[in-house]
Order: C-alpha cells, then structure tokens, then sequence
C-alpha cells in the first residue's frame, strides 16, 4: 500500500486508510456471512479455544504476581483486606482486556496471518475468485467475527482465573481473610467495571483481528513475505492495544 | 487488444479466438505472458485498450455480479492445483457445490464421488491436500473444475513438474472432458508434444504477440524463426539465451569493487 518515497508518517496514514477501507469491505459482508455459521464457530474455536490454555495459564501467574504486589503494597496502610478489590479492578479494567489482547496478537493474530498469507501465495483465494467465491466473505469475515466474539471471552477467563490467582497468593499464602477478600470485591466492583472491560476486549477483538486479517490478505506472497506479514501483525496489534486501552481508559474516566 | 503492467506492454496487438467445443492452446516460453492471458480472460485483469470477450460479452466491463456468474460457468485448473489444505479431498471438490447450491448433502456426495471416480480418486476421497502427489493434486483440482458442470475450462500449466505417467493421465483426461462433455478448453502451456496430442487448434506466442497460429502438425512445419526456436527447444535464436548484458570479457577483466 506504501510507495517507496513515503516519509513513516504518510506511510501509516496510508495503511490507516487502506485498512479502514478493508474494514468496510469487511463490514459489508457481515451479514451474508452469518449465512454459514459453521465457518463461524470453526473460527471462534481457532481463535478462543485454541488460545485458551496460554490465556488461563497467563491469568493464573499474573493474578499472582498481583496477590504478591498488592499484598506488599496495601499491607504497609494496613489496608490488605482491599486485595481483592485491587485484584478484581486491575484484572477487570486494565490487566485482562489488555493481556489478552496482546497474547491474543501473538498467538491467534499471527495464525491468521500465516494461514491467510499462505492462502494467498498457494492461489487458494485466487482459485476461491475463480469458483465465483468471495474470499472476503468466505475466508475474511467468517475470521474476523471469530476473533471479536472470541476476545471479551478470553478475557473474561483471563480475569477469572487472575482474580482465583490473587486470592491464592493472598488467602492461601499471606493470610487475608477470605470473606473480607470476597465481600470488599463485591461491594466496590460494579457493572460500570464489569462494562468497561467488556468495552475494551470488544474494541481489542475489532482491531487484533481486523490488523491480522488485513496483513494476511494484503501480503506479499512469498515465504518472506508471509512472514513479515505476520510480524507487522503483532507488532501494530501490540501498539495499537496499549495506545487504544489509553483513549479508552482516559474516556471511560471522563464519564464517571 | 493490448494489455501493460507499469507502461510495460505484456500485449500489444493480440487477436485470438478459442472457438466453442473445442480444445485451443496457447504456448510460448517462460514470461510471454500466457497466464496473464488468462487472468485477461477470466476477468481478474483487464485490457488497456481492445476487448475480451466471453460468450460474447465483454469482460472487462462487468459487475462483479455478472463476472461472478460468468465463472460460475467456467473451472480453472491452477499450476499448483491450489486446493484447499485445510480441508481433505471429497471437502475440496464438494467445495463449489456447498457455496452455490443448497443441495441435499446425498446428491452432492454423487456429485463428488462420480467426479473423484473419473479423475480416478475415488479412493482417495478422505486424503488431506497435503497428503496427495503433485498428480493427483491435479487431478482433485480437475475434479473441482468439472463439479460445476462448466461451459469452459481453463488449464494453466497442467503438466508443469509431472513425470510421465501423472503427465499422460492429465492428458487423457483433458481430452475425455472436452470430448465427453463438450467443454470449450483453453490450455496454457509450454509442453510441446503432450499439446500435440490433444490440441485442435494452437497459438505461439512471443513478445506479446501471436507470432504462429494452426493445428499442432502445422506448427510443426512452420519455417518461421521463432516456431522452430520454441517447437525444436534451441537455446539461441529470436529469444536470446542470454538476458541483456554488458561484454562478457571486458565484464570479467573488470576490477571487482
């Protein structure tokens, strides 16, 4: 999309556009593609099932390194019994959407990229053109929905197993009492919380999947090709993430 | 019609007609451009100037809709076959019926086992794509191509990396489609003889343009430089061995930098 006398600066405003332009082309085909749910579902579990072990086993340690951190630092104001508000907000808010999101980018975000790449330089989407099938439709949308619905899930275990992870290290191992952990958490965390990562994973899922998609299907197609395809994918995923979780954290603040 | 990548002209001037029920093929050597003849044709690229058309309509100013339908009466067969590897042999070939008609799951296994069986796989129906040889990928990709029932098949480069057996078998079956089933063929290739076998009708092209036209054993006769430089595979001639470049011993007296 960029030509070779492109400053850095025109040259991401041009993929900015190309891909907000694929996002509509995308957008287009939504609905049709809801036509063949199968491929659908077979996408959400590529990307949310097949990622689930790697984001369970990253909300556990995190969790934990939470318990330990939080109970380090809220012990000195004699206030540890707030553990699990801490852990629950953190987890809710910032440290699931976000994680997740980034080991998402890395795991399923580059899967996408490789398989729509090597799509792509075996003709198999060309071949799809020659079938009269859109590959849009057919190979994009169907990824791109997959990835969105399977985020807020993933994390939401994130979360889950985090908060199970700052209760172990917390409960188990400091000593926090276990009903002051779970009664203070409910008490201070609301639907508002509950909301705004909701909000966030959504926004993380439209573009991890849409970055991934989109490298994938404009790639060169060669085996150097594909591959830098599937760096750019986790590195403009990873950035994009944390500059998005800012304007949504700094939003979300502003309403409240 | 003329057709340019970059300003560069791929063709200039070229005038071809593949005529209904028959088998037509386009040779030439390596980078004549006969694959982009065939995007040409099925509407992935467009003329600059000129026309081409396909059952009488012309392809460069279609909907997408209405290409779509036109290659919904067309199958390509792909160099590389270009199945889909996530999915096993029977899932390939099954593949065009699932996207376009809402036939019962019954019928299009008939479908699919009665293509597989004339491409002689039918045993081979719940291999994965990557499981098949370079021939029998072609032919799991000839039998996606026909499942449609279409007016025009399009082979680009059939026998490219075949050993001699896959390659007789891609013939035979290449002229038992078209003559069982009255398919219009257009094949892309630079294999000489097996074309010869099959070939009503032949084009050779060169430098963007056709530069000999007839029937296989009329090529064969041809005087003309370029005919005997491509059907008698000389190194040197009106196609230059070598790639343009500066004299050979002043280049190697030269001091390396």
């Amino acid at each position: 999309m960029s030509t070779p006398g492109d400053s850095l600066v025109v040259a991401w405003l041009r993929r900015l556009g190309a891909m907000t332009l694929f996002l509509g082309q995308i957008l287009a085909r939504i609905i049709p593609s809801f036509g063949k749910p199968g491929l659908i579902v077979k996408q959400i579990y590529n990307a949310g099932a097949r990622s689930l072990v790697i984001v369970m086993l990253s909300g556990l340690f995190v969790g934990m390194v939470l318990g330990l951190l939080g109970f380090d630092t809220l012990q000195r104001f004699g206030s540890e019994d707030s553990l699990g508000v801490l852990a629950a907000l953190g987890m809710l808010k910032v440290l699931g959407p976000v994680l997740t999101a980034l080991l998402f980018a890395g795991r399923a975000g580059t899967s996408l990229t490789s398989e729509i790449g090597l799509m792509k330089s075996t003709d198999q989407l060309t071949a799809m053109q020659m079938m009269a099938v859109d590959p849009l439709r057919h190979v994009i949308a169907p990824r791109f929905i997959g990835g969105i619905i399977a985020m807020p899930l993933l994390a939401a275990t994130f979360s889950v197993v985090g908060l199970y992870g700052a209760q172990l290290i917390g409960v188990q191992q400091m000593g926090v009492d276990v009903g002051a952990f779970w009664s203070q958490t409910q008490n201070a965390v609301d639907l508002h919380d509950a909301n705004e990562g909701i909000v966030k994973s959504l926004v993380f899922g439209v573009a991890c999947s849409l970055i991934a998609v989109y490298e994938g299907f404009h790639c060169e197609p060669t085996p150097e090709g594909v591959g830098l395809a599937t760096t750019r994918t986790v590195v403009t995923s990873s950035v994009m993430v944390l500059l998005l979780n800012y304007l949504l954290t700094a939003a979300f603040l502003t309403r409240s | 019609m003329r057709y340019a990548i970059g300003g560069r002209a791929i063709f200039d001037g070229l005038d071809i007609t593949a005529r209904r029920g028959r088998i037509t093929a386009f040779m030439g050597p390596s980078g004549t451009g006969k694959t982009t003849l065939l995007r040409l044709i099925t509407g992935q690229v467009h003329a600059e100037r000129g026309s081409v058309r396909v059952f009488g309509e012309e392809v460069s100013t279609m909907s997408s809709k209405d290409l779509f339908a036109l290659r919904r009466r067309m199958g390509m067969l792909f160099q590389n076959g270009a199945l889909l590897t996530d999915e096993d042999v029977y899932e390939n070939v099954a593949f065009p019926l699932r996207a376009h008609t809402k036939l019962p799951e019954s019928l299009i296994r008939q479908l699919v086992l009665t293509k597989l069986h004339a491409v002689g796989l039918r045993g081979g129906a719940r291999l994965m794509a990557a499981e098949l040889s370079g021939g029998m990928a072609r032919r799991v990709a000839l039998a996606r191509a026909v499942v449609m029932d279409p007016d025009i098949l399009i082979y680009d480069e059939p026998f490219v990396g075949l050993d001699p057996i896959s390659m007789g078998v891609i013939c035979r079956l290449i002229k038992q489609m078209n003559e069982a089933l009255g398919i219009t063929s257009i094949v892309v290739s630079h294999d000489v003889h097996e074309l010869a076998t099959i070939a009503h009708e032949s084009f050779l092209l060169s430098q963007g343009k056709v530069v000999a036209a007839g029937t296989p054993d009329e090529l064969n006769r041809s005087t003309a430089p370029e005919v005997r430089q491509f059907m008698g595979g000389l190194a040197d001639g009106p196609v230059p061995f070598h790639y343009p470049a500066p004299d050979y011993f002043s280049q190697l007296l030269e001091v390396a930098p």
